[in-house]
């Protein structure tokens, strides 16, 4: 319990560095926000005027204050681009990036721990060769190229989906996530690959050790040895790399909702990146920054229900 | 050095980069056409002996840009792993080295910056810097200092109590000789190690941010922008995206054979 209490402080506390950085990120950018939004022409009193509504004759301190007040409040600003709050902007988004971060991590599981744990028990059977050797290449595709490759073959050639016909979830959950399937199996087929790879490769180590010996000096056979003594051990480093992995997939949705057209966080993060709409481009850092930061707190939990040597400390 | 016993990984690895290698430097003398020629009657051409890989939507010989890509890429990718691991050996050999306060609060912060994906921060830096070719070596060489620096801080905490560099200090050599004479060639192999696995990430990053448009700007040819064209005319001229994207491939995996093999000992 104390151990839980002390990394909620250590969580509030990056989340407090992690927006203080985000703030001061943007305040470096040279330029004037009140002649970004006014544009060059405006009058000097205006200017004045605005950048009083703004607070910008503040001291800085103040402002990250009144803006971290703000944020967590759910005001995130204005866009500078279009006269739109940044929250009516980001809502909606938030859950077409979840939603595909979610299924190319379920995809990941999925297609990784049935591989590893075959490559590994047959090591020495062709197709395991074969499976390996695909592995290796798999991991050196870029994301947006599967995507690229998918709506080639299964979108123009085969024609199984319409690339960039994309539907949203108000309309139909059902092919809303129809939609987000090829997306995430392009990002996960790399990631697959690599978790594939260390899972095969921990297991095998594993293998190697002295309790394994001993377990089958006690009279276990092979798949007893398998699945109860050394996936227990192997799972360890694998749900941290899963864990990190989650991080990556978020950032790889970025580059993938591009290829499919789908509007999202990441697409909306770049078209504000090209139009310099700093006031977005801060609020959706610091949204994917506090995903990332809770899903390392959740992996960090999760690590110590599965290895009981860790509670102790 | 350690002895690496080269298996059949390394030698595949080492023949791709290889290729890879001699094409980019062909690049840069010689390319069968001027890369960024525009040709409306070549336009949308097919494979054929005059065009190895075809033409793009402007009638420009893709095999041609892709050999000035390939430079650019690489040329992104050196420069990058260039500034993360020299920023980022100084960094982990001090804090390492000393240990102390100032290690304990760069590593905290290390870990923050680490704990993020990379292209996300590489972003931030983007979007605070402006897009082009020098801004993304700047943001992606700051992104990779992080992880060469937790590296070599490993590295040097092994060896700073191990007996001969007690005994060099003993005969009274400084610091920095210490560090970089007597520590820094015996973690250099993790450091190589380290170096290839670097050099792939920051061709992924500079081709995933050059395919968001927010990389490399034209005229300069690169493959991820190269890709992201390609996409508007998948449909009349799949073979641009193909080899584009191939070639990012073969970088990545023979870079990443030729570390596989090297472990292997």
């Amino acid at each position: 319990m104390r151990y839980v209490v002390k990394k909620i402080g250590i969580l509030l506390l990056t989340l407090l560095l992690v927006s203080f950085l985000a703030f001061l990120a943007f305040q470096i950018i040279p330029g004037d926000p009140a002649v970004k939004m006014l544009g060059t022409q405006a009058t000097p009193e205006k200017l004045s005027a605005l950048r009083e509504q703004m607070g910008l004759d503040r001291p800085m301190l103040f402002r990250y204050a009144v803006w971290l007040k703000d944020f967590v409040l759910g005001d995130m600003g204005t866009s500078y681009s279009y006269n739109m709050t940044v929250g009516s902007m980001l809502s909606g988004k938030l859950p077409i990036t979840l939603t595909l971060t979610f299924l190319a991590f379920i995809m990941i599981v999925v297609i990784a721990i049935p591989f590893g744990i075959y490559t590994a028990k047959h090591k020495d059977r062709k197709l395991s060769k074969v499976l390996n050797a695909v592995n290796q290449i798999m991991m050196s595709i870029p994301p947006f190229f599967i995507g690229i490759l998918f709506t080639y073959f299964f979108g123009l050639v085969l024609r199984w989906f319409i690339p960039g016909g994309y539907i949203s979830y108000e309309m139909s959950v059902i092919r809303f996530i129809g939609y987000l399937i090829f997306p995430a199996i392009a990002i996960a087929i790399p990631k697959a690959a690599m978790t594939t790879k260390l899972l095969k490769d921990i297991i095998l180590e594993q293998t190697k050790l002295d309790y394994v010996r001993t377990a089958y000096s006690r009279g276990n056979r092979t798949n007893g040895v398998l699945y109860h003594h050394v996936l227990k051990n192997a799972m360890i480093p694998v749900v941290t790399f899963l864990g990190m992995t989650l991080a990556d997939i978020v950032a790889g949705s970025i580059i993938i909702e591009q290829v499919f057209s789908i509007p999202g966080l990441g697409r909306l993060l770049i078209t504000s990146i090209s139009n310099r709409d700093y006031p977005v481009v801060q609020a959706i850092i610091v949204c994917i920054a506090f995903i990332v930061i809770m899903i390392n707190f959740i992996v960090d939990i999760v690590y110590r229900i599965l290895d009981p040597r860790v509670r102790g400390q | 050095m350690r002895r690496w016993n080269k298996d059949f990984n390394f030698y595949i690895g080492f023949v791709i980069t290889g290729v890879v290698l001699l094409l980019v430097f062909l690049g840069i003398f010689y390319t069968p056409y001027d890369a960024e020629a525009m040709s409306a009657a070549d336009k949308f051409a097919g494979i054929s002996l005059h065009h190895l890989m075809g033409c793009d939507n402007f009638g420009r010989d893709i095999f041609s840009r892709i050999l000035k890509g390939s430079g650019t890429t690489l040329f992104i990718a050196l420069c990058t792993v260039l500034i993360g691991v020299g920023i980022g050996t100084i960094i982990g050999a001090i804090t390492g080295y000393y240990g102390g306060w100032l290690d304990e609060v760069l590593m905290r912060f290390n870990d923050s910056v680490l704990a993020f994906p990379s292209i996300l921060v590489a972003l931030v830096f983007i979007s605070i810097l402006g897009s082009g070719k020098y801004h993304v070596i700047i943001a992606l060489g700051i992104v990779f200092i992080p992880s060469f620096a937790r590296i070599v801080r490993g590295e040097f905490m092994h060896y700073r109590n191990l007996d001969y560099v007690q005994n060099a200090k003993l005969m009274g050599a400084g610091d920095i000789r210490i560090m970089f004479v007597h520590i820094l060639p015996n973690a250099w192999p993790v450091i190589a190690s380290a170096i290839i696995i670097g050099f792939n990430n920051a061709v992924l990053a500079e081709a995933s941010m050059s395919f968001l448009g927010i990389g490399v700007q034209p005229p300069d040819p690169s493959l991820g922008r190269m890709l992201s064209e390609a996409q508007s005319y998948l449909f009349r001229a799949p073979w641009y995206a193909f080899f584009s994207g191939l070639t990012i491939v073969l970088m990545i995996l023979g870079f990443a054979l030729l570390s596989e093999g090297m472990k292997r000992k």
